[in-house]
C-alpha cells in the first residue's frame, strides 16, 4: 500500500533541500516578511559577516510594530522608534529587499498584507521574525515564527536548519453558532488543549466547521495557534482558498494559475493519514469567549462566571490563578457580563481585516459608544482601510463614536502609542492578554469583533447573541 | 558564537509556568537596534513596583541571587512572541543555564543560537533544585554538556535530554550560517529546479 502523507509532510518534503549527516534537515523557505522590530540586528550580522541577502525577490519588507496611527505624514515623536523605521528603509535599500513603507498603499500589518497581495500562497514555506506568521497557514503554507538570528539565517541563506516538528491534527466538528466566529473557536481550542497544548507540534485543522469558514476566518484561527504553543497551523487549500488567491498581485496568472491549482490541489492530507496527536472541538458546543487571565487559555462564555478558586482542577494552579485575578481586578466567581470596560481595541494580526470591521460595524450601526469608553478601530492594512471606506464603513464607527485610524499592530503590543494607562481595563479583539502587554498594568480582555463592538456599546461585556441589530 | 561545555554557578528560582516573552522583556525596548545592552531591562515590570523603584520581593532583586548564571523556572516558560531581545536580556544579565519542565519552541531555538543553554529536566527534579535555590545559601548547581547531565553537592544528579545537532552546535560555538553556507551547491541546484520567486 502506498505510504499516506499529511498536508504537513508534502510540504515538508517538497522542500528539504538536503540533509547533511549528523545535522538538522535543511528547509528552503519560499518567502520572508521582514518588518523593522526583529530584522535590524539581522542585516547587521549581515554586514559584519560580508553576507549578501540571497534571495531578495523572496523577501518582503514592511513597517507595522510601531509605526503611529494617526494621520499619515504625523511625525514620529519617539526618536528610537523613528530610527528603527529609518534603520529598516537603509537596510531594505542597501539589501535591495522590496519595502512596502510608510507612506505606501499596500503597508499593513505583515501578516495581513502577505495574503491579501498574493504573495501567500498554497503550499509554501513562508518565515517572518513573529510568532503570528502561523496566520499563513490558512492557506496550506507551512509558516512558522523565527527569532532574529534565524531571520540573519534565511537572509544569508533562504534556508533553515529545522527539526522535523510532529503534527496534531484538530477536528473541528459540528458548526459553529450564530454570534460564534473563527475567534471564539480559536479560543475554545486554546482553553481546550492549554496554552502549551500543541508545542512541538504543527496543527492541521479538518472538519466541517473548518471548511466552512471564510478565508479572513481560518487566517484568525491559524493566527491564535501559537497560543496554544502549535510551531504552525495549517488548514488544506480547496475552492475558498483559490477563489481568494486568484487575481491579486502576485498571485500565478493565466496557465500558471491552472498548474498551480491542480498542484495545490494534491497538497490535502490521503486520507488514512496518520498525525502524531489528535483533538476533537465540537463547534456547537461554543459560546462567544471573553478571557479573565492573563494567558489566552483563560476563557469563560460571556454568559459565564469566573471560576471559583475551589472548581480549579489542580491545586497547583492556584496560586497563579490568583496572581492572575489579583492583576486583573476580578474576583472569583463574578459574571463575565458585569465586568465593565474603559476602552475597546478592534485590529490585530488577529481580527483586523474586511470581514472583521463588517462584523463589527454591523454592531455597531446606530448605537453609541458608552460615555466612559474610548474605542479604535485600526485596520490590518492600507488596502483594508480603503475597501472599509468604499463600503462607509468608516463612516458607521466614526457615527457611533468610535476613532477610525491608519493601519498598523497598534494596540496589540503597545510598541506605538497606542497604550493602555495602569488600571484600564481593555475588550480587545488582539491575540494576547499576557501583563502589561497593552501597557503597564493594562487589562486585557481578549474577544471576537462583534462582542468588542458590543463591549464599546454596552460599557460592559454582553452577549452578542442576545444584541439588537440597528 | 560562545562555545558551552561545562558551566557552574549560582540559582536563582522564578519558578513560575507560562512566563512569557513580554514578561522576560517588555516592548518598549524592542525599539532599539543593538543586539547588546538588554540585561539592564530584563523583567523589567517585575522588577519595580508601581513607583518604579526596586521591588525588594522580586528574586533578581534578592541580594541572595546577585551574580547567579542558572535561573529555574517553570513549565513552557518564554511563551508568546518570537523576540530574541528576551534571550539576549537573559544572557545579557548573566543567565548560561536555564533549567525548566518545558520551553516553548521559538525561545528555546533563540536560547541556542545565543550560547544559552535549556536543561528540561522533570516538573519533580526542577521543583527540588527550585526548593534548594529557596533554602540553602549559595547553592549552585554544574552542568556538564558533554555528559548531558547536572548535579549539585548535596546529591542531586540529573541526565537530561538535548538533540545531537544543538549539542555540537553549543559545544563547538558553531556558527550555523556558515555550516549552511557549506551546502551551496545543493542549495543552487534546488532553486534551480523550483518555481520563480514570488516578487
Amino acid at each position: 500500500m502506498a505510504e499516506k502523507f499529511t498536508l504537513f509532510d508534502k510540504i515538508w518534503n517538497e522542500h528539504v533541500v538536503c540533509v547533511p549527516a549528523g545535522r538538522l534537515p535543511l528547509l528552503y523557505i519560499d518567502l520572508h516578511l521582514v518588518h523593522e522590530v526583529t530584522s535590524p540586528q539581522a542585516f547587521e550580522g549581515l554586514r559584519v559577516a560580508g553576507r549578501k541577502v540571497r534571495q531578495p525577490q523572496r523577501t518582503v519588507a514592511t513597517v507595522d510594530h510601531n509605526i503611529p496611527t494617526e494621520p499619515r505624514g504625523t511625525p514620529i515623536t519617539d526618536p528610537i522608534a523613528a530610527r528603527q523605521i529609518q534603520t529598516l528603509q537603509q537596510n531594505c535599500k542597501d539589501f535591495g529587499v522590496p519595502l512596502f513603507d510608510m507612506d505606501s498603499s499596500d503597508q499593513g500589518i505583515v501578516h495581513v498584507i502577505g495574503p491579501e497581495l498574493g504573495l501567500t500562497q498554497p503550499g509554501m514555506t513562508i518565515v517572518c521574525g513573529d510568532s503570528h506568521t502561523s496566520t499563513h497557514g490558512a492557506f496550506g503554507a507551512l509558516a512558522f515564527g523565527i527569532g532574529t538570528s534565524e531571520v540573519e539565517h534565511v537572509l544569508a541563506t533562504q534556508c533553515l536548519p529545522q527539526r522535523k516538528p510532529k503534527t496534531m491534527q484538530i477536528d473541528v466538528r459540528g458548526r459553529l453558532g450564530e454570534g460564534v466566529s473563527a475567534k471564539d473557536l480559536a479560543l475554545g481550542v486554546i482553553g481546550q488543549i492549554g496554552i502549551d497544548g500543541a508545542t512541538g507540534h504543527v496543527i492541521e485543522y479538518t472538519g466541517e466547521a473548518v471548511r466552512g469558514l471564510s478565508m479572513e476566518s481560518r487566517m484568525t484561527l491559524c493566527n491564535m495557534s501559537i497560543e496554544a504553543g502549535a510551531r504552525a497551523a495549517m488548514i488544506a487549500p480547496d475552492e475558498t482558498t483559490f477563489a481568494y488567491v486568484k487575481s491579486r498581485r502576485f498571485a500565478p496568472r493565466e496557465r500558471d494559475w491552472d498548474e498551480a491549482v491542480a498542484r495545490w490541489r494534491a497538497l490535502a492530507s490521503d486520507p488514512g493519514a496518520q498525525y502524531d496527536a489528535v483533538a476533537e472541538i465540537d463547534a456547537s458546543q461554543l459560546a462567544p469567549f471573553v478571557t479573565w487571565g492573563t494567558n489566552p487559555g483563560m476563557i469563560a462564555p460571556v454568559d459565564g462566571c469566573i471560576p471559583e478558586l475551589r472548581d480549579l482542577k489542580m491545586d497547583a494552579d492556584r496560586p497563579a490563578v490568583e496572581r492572575m485575578l489579583e492583576y486583573m481586578g476580578l474576583e472569583p466567581g463574578t459574571r463575565i457580563e458585569d465586568i465593565s470596560v474603559d476602552r475597546v481595541f478592534i485590529g490585530s494580526c488577529t481580527n483586523a481585516r474586511l470581514e472583521d470591521l463588517r462584523a463589527a460595524a454591523r454592531v455597531a450601526k446606530g448605537h453609541r459608544v458608552a460615555p466612559k469608553v474610548r474605542a479604535m478601530v485600526v485596520p490590518g492594512s492600507q488596502a483594508v482601510k480603503r475597501a472599509a471606506e468604499q463600503e462607509g464603513l468608516h463612516k458607521i464607527f466614526q457615527e457611533s463614536g468610535f476613532e477610525w485610524r491608519e493601519s498598523g499592530c497598534s494596540m496589540c503590543l503597545g510598541m506605538n502609542p497606542d497604550i493602555l494607562q495602569p488600571g484600564e481595563r481593555c475588550a480587545s479583539t488582539s491575540n494576547r492578554n499576557f501583563e502589561g502587554r497593552q501597557g503597564r498594568g493594562g487589562r486585557t480582555h481578549l474577544v471576537s469583533p462583534m462582542m468588542a463592538a458590543a463591549a464599546a456599546i454596552a460599557g460592559h461585556f454582553t452577549d452578542i447573541r442576545n444584541w439588537r441589530f440597528r | 558564537m560562545q562555545p558551552f561545555r561545562t558551566h557552574k554557578g549560582r540559582v536563582a528560582p522564578l519558578y513560575r509556568a507560562n512566563v512569557d516573552t513580554d514578561q522576560i522583556i517588555p516592548k518598549q525596548f524592542l525599539k532599539r537596534i543593538e543586539r547588546t545592552g538588554f540585561g539592564e531591562f530584563l523583567f523589567f515590570d517585575w522588577c519595580r513596583a508601581s513607583d518604579g523603584k526596586p521591588d525588594p520581593s522580586f528574586v533578581l532583586n534578592d541580594p541572595r541571587y546577585r551574580g547567579s548564571s542558572v535561573l529555574i523556572v517553570g513549565k513552557n516558560f518564554g511563551c508568546g512572541s518570537s523576540r530574541e531581545h528576551a534571550v539576549w536580556a537573559l544572557e545579557d544579565f548573566g543567565f548560561r543555564v536555564l533549567i525548566a519542565p518545558s520551553f516553548a519552541d521559538i525561545f528555546a531555538n533563540n536560547c541556542v543560537k545565543n550560547g544559552v543553554l535549556t536543561v528540561v529536566l522533570s516538573e519533580d527534579e526542577v521543583c527540588e533544585i527550585a526548593r534548594k535555590a529557596a533554602e540553602l545559601p549559595n547553592y549552585e548547581i554544574g552542568v556538564d554538556l558533554e555528559q548531558r547531565k547536572v548535579h549539585d553537592e548535596h546529591g542531586f544528579s540529573a541526565t537530561f535530554p538535548i538533540d545531537e545537532f544543538t549539542r555540537q552546535c553549543l559545544l563547538e560555538g558553531l556558527d550555523d550560517i556558515g555550516l549552511t553556507l557549506q551546502h551551496e551547491s545543493d542549495i543552487a541546484a534546488y532553486e534551480a529546479r523550483r518555481s520563480r520567486p514570488v516578487t
